[in-house]
């Protein structure tokens, strides 16, 4: 079965359909890229994904739960976590804590004993901590965790992103252009980094990438949107020699 | 179980050395003096009450004088209207003066706190779907609805206000044991909130509610915990107001103390608990000793306040905090500094 299912999933803003009754899936433990040109409808489909958003048709099935009508705090649970396309970190904390915010799914302590100071949430607070560094370590962060996120440079802040979506111990990870504005050496550093932590984390990723060369150097298999619709699935291979693809991106840049 | 043991020992060990430094202040200090004190002590647990919801949630409430006079009021309504009357029905109650004034204003507390804490959820209902200005707007109105509700209720007096009230903080020396035992408790609560996993979720809510749904924090319940437990200390500042100044009436929780305690934490800086109640205790004493200069004090004061936020816009202390270590980071850098040739 798969982990996560799109059952003829559309979305319209007003006339636009913004998402337009797409029908796909990911399997546990695929890394699984989404392609398509600028307002193709991709960070939309994360929206609808995470519950930003509500399908204005079709559903959501994650985990063999249709997710329709949850909250974002209540999917983040479920397992689904996120970076932002648009860097949105808690700008004035550090990066351990913005750590430290995503991994409170895994508390053990109330609030209430938290504000008390008991000694239970002072040993979860310890066991938190530890996982919450662990989560750094894995993107290379782990000696910038005491600076304010908004002082780290962008290439950390989008590694930030990652290992806060981490913390959260998904099941899926959908990272939005985790690569963007980078240099191509930044951007393999980057895929390599994603590969090795899928691995260690044991998660499945579906990866939004506007650079074709970069995420066919890394999914097996692709999906591709134009303008809200899905126009290709395959293997890298397959959706090079896809003529729908190649009139997509024709003019945008060279496949 | 030791943990227990130490935790007991310290809050006791505060309690003590609270009532000992009341008994203290009360002999030593000239009454003036000692009711500016007091005053500070109810300020500063207002400013770091609001600074819960304002600076650590973010979320912009400044009709915090309502939650005040909600306190204020049920909590004196309590021990004039109601207690007499459950006393002369539970004759097990007919205590001697200082258990039965001390059982009487714990649980003046108690309900003034519950009165204070709906209203919070009252107005925290709103913060789920407003922001910024809006939601500012909206407080501050319903600051004046429970306003003018206390106005319209003739059983506690109406616009005459409230009076007779008996001093249960004042008797007995206690009173700054009452009302700074309030401010520990409040600054504790907002330190222990700042410094622990499950208390970075609230500032998570400030920094950027989108993410912090995102990664799984209940942004509506943070919201409302934010407001119901900040009001709450609100509420309790109210009621150690009314039981140590005896009389209140509609005016003292008007739209101008709203401001007062907003500008108190703006100016601290948002977020800062430090420096809410070094604001609040700057704001409270300086129109008091300005009180020579008669009718140029409120001038000088409120130039003060432009020039400070002209200099400082993000407040006295932005988001941080007076620590010892930046104090000797800072003395230590200007000498050396002058060391140099
Ligand atoms: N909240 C919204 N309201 C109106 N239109 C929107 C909204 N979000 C996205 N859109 C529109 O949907 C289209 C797809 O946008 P988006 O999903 O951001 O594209 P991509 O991430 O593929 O570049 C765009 O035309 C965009 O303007
Ligand atoms: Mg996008």
């Amino acid at each position: 079965m798969s982990l996560l299912e799109l059952r003829g999933v559309t979305r319209r803003f007003g006339g636009l359909a913004a998402v337009s009754n797409i029908t796909a899936h990911v399997d546990t433990g695929e890394l699984v890229g989404l392609i398509g040109p600028n307002g193709a409808g991709k960070t939309t489909l994360f929206n609808l994904l995470t519950g930003v958003y509500a399908p204005s048709e079709g559903a959501v099935v994650f985990d063999g739960r249709d997710t329709r009508g949850m909250r974002p705090c209540r999917i983040a649970a479920l397992g689904i976590a996120r970076t932002f396309q648009n860097i949105r970190l808690f700008r004035e904390l550090t990066a351990l804590q913005n750590v430290k915010v995503a991994v409170n799914l895994r508390a053990r302590a109330s609030l209430f004993s938290a504000v008390i100071d008991t000694m239970g949430q002072r040993a979860d607070d310890a066991r938190l901590e530890a996982l919450a560094r662990e989560c750094l370590t894995a993107m290379g962060l782990e000696h910038v965790g005491d600076n304010r996120s908004c002082d780290l440079p962008y290439g950390l802040q989008r590694r930030l992103e990652i290992s806060r979506a981490l913390a959260t111990r998904p099941k899926l990870l959908l990272l939005d252009e985790p690569a963007a504005g980078m240099n191509p050496f930044e951007k393999q550093d980057l895929m390599q980094l994603i590969r090795t932590v899928q691995t260690t984390f044991n998660v499945t990723v579906l990866l939004i990438e506007h650079d074709m060369k970069v995420v066919m150097g890394i999914c097996k298999r692709i999906y591709v949107l134009d303008y809200g619709q899905l126009i290709a699935e395959g293997t890298p291979a397959e959706i090079r020699a896809n003529p729908k693809v190649i009139a997509a991106y024709l003019g945008e840049e060279t496949i | 179980m030791r943990w227990l043991a130490l935790r007991t020992l310290t809050v006791l060990g505060c309690l003590a050395a609270l009532a000992v430094v009341s008994k203290l202040l009360s002999a030593n200090l000239d009454t003036y003096v000692f009711l500016v004190v007091i005053q500070c002590g109810v300020a500063m647990t207002l400013a770091a009450s609001l600074n819960l919801i304002n600076g650590i949630t973010g979320q912009f409430s400044i009709g915090h004088a309502g939650f005040y006079a909600a306190g204020a009021y049920v909590g004196a309504a309590w021990t004039v209207l109601w207690q007499p009357i459950v006393v002369r029905h539970v004759p097990l109650l007919q205590l001697g003066a200082p258990v039965g004034d001390t059982l009487t204003l714990l649980i003046a507390i108690v309900v003034g706190a519950a009165a204070a804490a709906v209203a919070g959820v009252v107005v925290g209902l709103p913060s789920l779907r407003l922001r910024g200005d809006y939601l500012a707007i909206v407080t501050l109105g319903f600051g004046e609805v429970i306003r003018v509700v206390i106005l319209n209720i003739d059983a506690v007096g109406g616009a005459r206000g409230l009076t007779g009230i008996p001093t249960l903080v004042g008797s007995g020396d206690l009173a700054f044991f009452w009302v700074f035992g309030l401010v520990l408790a409040v600054v504790a609560l907002s330190r222990n909130l700042m410094r622990t996993t499950r208390g970075l979720t609230w500032l998570a809510v400030r920094e950027d509610e989108i993410a912090a749904d995102a990664m799984g924090v209940d942004t509506t319940r943070v919201k409302v915990s934010a407001f119901v437990v900040g009001s709450a200390f609100a509420g309790v500042a109210g009621v150690m107001y009314a039981h140590y100044f005896t009389s209140i009436s509609p005016d003292v929780f008007g739209m101008d103390m709203s401001i007062i305690i907003t500008t108190m934490v703006v100016l601290g800086g948002t977020g800062s608990v430090s420096g809410s109640l070094l604001a609040a205790i700057v704001l409270t004493a300086l129109p008091e000793f300005l009180r020579f200069m008669q009718d140029y004090r409120m001038v000088i004061f409120s130039t003060m306040l432009v020039v400070v936020m002209l200099t400082r816009p993000q407040g006295m202390f932005g988001h941080g905090e007076i620590s010892f270590a930046k104090l000797k980071q800072l003395f230590g850098r200007r000498a050396a500094g002058g060391a140099k040739p």
